[in-house]
Order: structure tokens, then C-alpha cells, then sequence
């Protein structure tokens, strides 16, 4: 019998010739992430074990992003934590204020994960390498921290769902409306403990930036992991990122899936998620009275290089409404500096963004764009809970870069062709 | 392994929130967690909850957040068992990683109500309820997760390896 993606890498981690739906393996990890938020926890657990390396210091990724530049005092502590015991262990992949950028966006860009790779996180949107054709998933602080130890973990074999699309884009619709319509179908439950595999003739021409931005969400649906088979999109992507060699695992004919979604592309316009959840989405043409007081665009969701692309060329020569705030946070250094070259930079200053460096900043509300008691705020980040961004009577939408842009620009919720 | 005691039914979609308010996580001792499990959804539940007492829940129990504070806040507080219908995954995780053993069984659920006196035997996964005299069988908890719960965690586990 053929076997998945998923269950193809989870074998060859767990040094099996097969595994299926179910099974309990012991695995091998190639990186182990965490942040400043949940490091420190991880931490505690790896002293308590009592080791006194990690299981291997190329393979272990520690990422302040969520509160850095240290927002405040007990943050500033946190922050110090895995900065002392990065220097401490010699920890290589540890990235200070000045190189860094959010976890899920670096990872990728500087080639720290790779296809093929068994990744772990202590945070929930771990899941965003399967769009390289990995397998990866959050955990809580106790797994990090033993495998920090161990460089192993232990895994339930996820049955898989194929979500297929068919057809081709409608304008102005991305890997994010593709994800918030399928978590619409699906519900905020609708893939728990499951493998959300994406294909079909639509992925097969998604762009990385897209697909990083669809597995990241496969968690808003309750996945273990979201994942893409790789191609030759995957391939030019990883050209000259890593020494290390990718292993490109595909889908079998025969494998077996517990479910068979098939969407039809065509009838997917811009989406648009209500508060105050994910799954409680919109076209876009049903949210044009909803006036908000922000746009945010960043995120590990959209704050990539396409997205700013995308948005800025949306933004070019208009100016943001009149009493509306719009903030832009690139999502890496490489992608703020590679956004001033391109003259990105300069169209979202122009046209009356603030730029703030690359950090988690608004998208949980920690810090530089806070929302207030009753204000709305129009994000391309990933989730709306309440209080998500602030205030528990404040309101988040989720759209992706273009109608945040067109939003930012007309004052209300609405599309590039309304401008 | 046996957990006998009376059981605290709750509902589906029980968050990390209600089991540990947000409120009181800037305590990290876990026999301080405990004394918080459940404030504001079952004030009650810390002051007559007792050793190896079972909890009962629906679908999707331990949604929310990863924090491990929920699971170890039930943990203290004496509970011996969940049974649930079905568990959030990060939470079904961090339950085992902690050595909290839960279960699910559909039917318990459906049958079982408030303060029936239950016992669980883990290694078969039989569940029966002594004051009905019902007998119920969840999936048993395979063998090297159950070896983590006797240990008292994957970090003790880890540690005896
Ligand atoms: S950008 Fe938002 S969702 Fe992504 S890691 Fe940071 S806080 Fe989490």
C-alpha cells in the first residue's frame, strides 16, 4: 500500500520502512525551534533533564520575535533567557535584534529547513514549512525542551485529507484567500490531528511566498500539519539557500486519504474572516462597510517579499485614508533591506504607512499597533480571536496584502479594481 | 495501573482558558496552578476535588492555546484520569507529557453523569462505572505512553532512560 507525504518523511525519521494513520513512532528531529515566549519554558525543562549539550547545536533554532526589541521589563528577562543559553550552548542558529526577523519567515528564507526535513517548534504555526515539502508541527515547552535534549520526539501518524483546487485565480486572490475559503468549508475543527495536503492544477503554479502563507494557517483548521509535495517551484526556491541536501518525498498513487476535498479555484473571491474567528469568512464583496481605524500588513502569514510587493503596488501614488493608521513590518531583515532596493519602502512611507522593524509586533498584541477598546483593525496576519491585537471588545478582519492595501487606501473594506 | 474516584462532568470545546484562567499565569509553581483549575467556570471544583478523582468531558477538550499550565493545573489539583470524547492536540500531548493520563471513549461520556463513582484501568482501557455497574472500553493507552505516565512524565522518563 503507497503512502502520503507525510507518511513517507515520518518513516524515514523514525527509521521505518512504512508507517500508516495511527501509528506511534519515535522520531528524529532535524531543527527544534522556539521564541522568547516559549523558550524560556523549554529551558527549564532542558535543565531539568540535566544534560549538558544539546542533542546537536546546527539543529537547534532559537528566534526572539514575538517581544524584541524587548518591549518592556519582563520581556527584556525573557529575551535574556535564550540569548544567555544560546551563547551558553553554542546554539548557531540564535538571531539577535539587527539579523533576525519572525521565526516562520526566516527559517525559510536562510534555508534552515529544508524539503524533506522533520521540524519541530514550540509554536503553533510551526506547520508553515510544509509548504517546502516538510513535515513540521507545534508542540508545547515540555516536547521542546526534551528534544532539545534527545534530537527525538514522538509522533501519532496523522491520517490526510487532499485539498484539491481546481481551476484557475480569480483577481486579486492568494494562497490566503485559498486557505481562509477551505477553513470556511471546514470549520476551525475541520482538520484536527490531520494532514492537510494541498494540490491540484492551482498549487502547482502557487509561488512559495503563497504556499509558506496556506501551510502556515493549516493549524486555524486544528491540522498537525499542512504540506506540499515539491516541484520545480520548490526547487528554484531552495537554489543556493542550504549546504544541506533536500530530499523530495512525494505522495504515492496509491496512498490512501481519509477525506478527498475538491475546490473549485474559480469560484473563490478575496476572503475576508470576521471576528472572532478564522473559519467565519466572507467574500470580500459581503465586508465593504466595515470602516476600520488600522490596516496592518506583516506577519508570518503575509509579511513576505510578495506580499510587500504586492501590497505596495496596490499603494503606489494613493494615499491611506484620512484618520485610518496603516502599519507595515517586514518580516525579516533581508526582506526590509531587499524592500528599500525595490523602492517599497518609499511607495508605503509616501503614501502614509509606518514601517516598524521586523517583528510579531501587532499580530498578538504585544506591541506596535495595540488596538483600543471598540477599534477595528484589518490585518493579513492569521487569527482574530477576541483580544487577539489588543482590547477584548476590538475587532481584527483577515485579508490578504492586496485588500489591505485597497482597504487602506479607500477607508473601508474593498478590492485594488474599487481604487 | 488503576484510577478509581468520582467524576466532574464538563462540556465540549473546554478551553485552556477555563481550566487556567489567563490571569494567573504568572505563577509557574504547579501546587499554586492548582489551587486556580476551573476558578471561574466551577469555583467548587478545588475545594471538593479529591486524589484520583475523573474528569468527564465532550469534544475538543483542552482547545486553545498550547500552554502546559492547563494539564498541569488538573494534575495537581488531584485528578487521576480524563475521559473525554475527543481531545485538543497539543493538549492531548502535553497531558501525556506531563503524566496526566487521559482517554477517549464516546459512549462513557454519553453515559456516565456528575459524581458517578468510575474506575480506569489503564492498560486495557477499561472503564467502568460502579454506580451503574456500565462497562465501557476506551482505545488502551499504548504501552510507551503509558510507560511516560508511570513515570511521572517524559522528563522523569527521559531522565530514567
Ligand atoms: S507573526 Fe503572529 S502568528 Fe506568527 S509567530 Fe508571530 S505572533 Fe505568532
Amino acid at each position: 500500500m503507497g503512502m502520503t507525504i507525510t507518511e513517507k518523511i515520518l518513516a524515514a525519521h523514525a527509521g521505518l520502512d512504512t508507517v500508516g494513520p495511527g501509528d506511534l513512532i519515535q522520531a528524529r528531529v532535524d531543527m527544534a525551534l522556539a521564541n522568547d515566549i516559549t523558550a524560556p519554558l523549554a529551558i527549564k525543562v532542558f535543565h531539568e533533564i540535566g544534560r549538558d549539550h544539546v542533542f546537536d547545536r546546527d539543529r537547534v533554532a532559537l528566534v526572539p520575535d514575538h517581544f524584541v526589541p524587548n518591549k518592556d521589563i519582563l520581556s527584556a528577562q525573557q529575551a535574556k533567557i535564550i540569548r544567555d543559553f544560546s551563547r551558553e550552548y553554542g546554539i548557531k542558529y540564535f538571531f539577535e535584534v539587527g539579523e533576525m526577523g519572525i521565526e516562520h519567515v526566516i527559517l525559510p528564507e536562510k534555508g534552515i529547513v529544508i524539503p524533506g526535513d522533520l521540524v519541530i517548534g514550540a509554536d503553533s504555526h510551526t506547520c508553515t514549512y510544509g509548504a517546502l515539502g516538510a513535515f513540521s508541527t507545534g508542540v508545547g515547552s515540555t516536547d521542546l525542551g526534551v528534544t532539545m535534549a534527545t534530537g527525538e520526539i514522538w509522533l501519532k501518524v496523522p491520517p490526510s485529507i487532499m485539498v484539491r483546487y481546481e481551476g484557475g485565480l480569480q483577481p486579486w486572490v492568494g494562497g490566503k484567500d485559498l486557505i481562509l475559503y477551505l477553513l470556511g468549508r471546514i470549520g476551525v475543527e475541520g482538520a484536527n490531528y490531520r494532514a492537510l495536503e494541498f494540490t491540484g492544477p492551482v498549487i502547482e503554479t502557487l509561488s512559495m511566498d503563497n504556499r509558506l502563507t496556506m501551510a502556515n494557517m493549516a493549524v486555524e483548521g486544528g491540522a498537525k500539519n499542512g504540506v506540499f509535495e515539491p516541484d520545480d517551484i520548490t526547487a528554484s526556491y531552495m537554489e543556493g539557500r542550504s549546504a544541506r541536501t533536500p530530499v523530495y518525498y512525494q505522495s504515492d498513487g496509491d496512498a490512501v486519504y481519509e477525506k478527498e476535498l475538491i475546490l473549485d479555484a474559480e469560484q473563490i473571491m478575496p476572503q475576508v474572516a470576521f471576528p472572532h474567528s478564522p473559519d467565519n469568512v466572507r467574500p470580500v464583496s459581503e465586508a465593504t462597510h466595515i470602516v476600520p481605524d488600522q490596516v496592518f500588513i506583516g506577519s508570518c502569514t503575509n509579511g513576505r517579499m510578495e506580499d510587500l510587493r504586492l501590497a505596495a503596488s496596490v499603494l503606489k501614488g494613493k494615499r491611506v485614508a484620512k484618520g485610518l493608521r496603516m502599519i507595515v513590518i517586514p518580516g525579516s531583515q533581508y526582506i526590509y533591506k531587499q524592500s528599500i532596493q525595490e523602492g517599497i519602502i518609499e511607495a508605503f512611507l509616501d503614501s502614509g504607512a509606518t514601517i516598524g522593524p521586523p517583528t510579531c509586533g501587532p499580530c498578538l498584541g504585544g506591541h506596535m499597533g495595540v488596538l483600543a477598546e471598540g477599534e477595528k483593525c484589518v490585518s493579513t496576519s492569521n487569527r482574530n480571536f477576541i483580544g487577539r491585537m489588543g482590547h477584548p471588545q476590538s475587532e481584527v478582519y483577515l485579508v490578504n496584502p492586496a485588500i489591505a492595501a485597497a482597504t487602506a487606501v479607500l477607508g473601508r473594506i474593498g478590492t485594488p479594481d474599487e481604487i | 495501573m488503576n484510577i478509581k474516584g468520582k467524576t466532574w462532568k464538563f462540556g465540549d470545546n473546554i478551553d485552556t482558558d477555563v481550566i487556567i484562567p489567563a490571569r494567573f499565569l504568572n505563577l509557574s509553581d504547579k501546587s499554586e496552578l492548582a489551587k486556580h483549575c476551573f476558578a471561574d467556570l466551577r469555583p467548587d471544583f478545588v475545594k471538593e476535588v479529591q486524589e484520583g478523582d475523573i474528569i468527564v468531558g465532550g469534544n475538543n477538550f483542552g482547545c486553545g492555546s498550547s500552554r502546559e499550565h492547563a494539564p498541569l493545573a488538573i494534575k495537581e489539583s488531584g485528578i487521576g484520569a480524563i475521559i473525554a470524547k475527543s481531545y485538543a492536540r497539543i493538549f492531548y500531548r502535553n497531558a501525556f507529557n506531563i503524566g496526566l493520563p487521559i482517554l477517549e471513549c464516546q459512549e462513557a461520556v454519553d453515559s456516565i453523569t456528575e459524581h458517578d463513582k468510575v474506575s480506569v484501568d489503564l492498560a486495557t482501557g477499561e472503564i467502568v462505572n460502579k454506580t451503574t455497574g456500565k462497562k465501557f472500553s476506551a482505545k488502551p493507552i499504548p504501552d510507551f505512553m503509558r510507560q511516560i505516565i508511570q513515570a511521572g512524565g517524559l522528563v522523569e522518563y527521559i531522565k530514567n532512560q
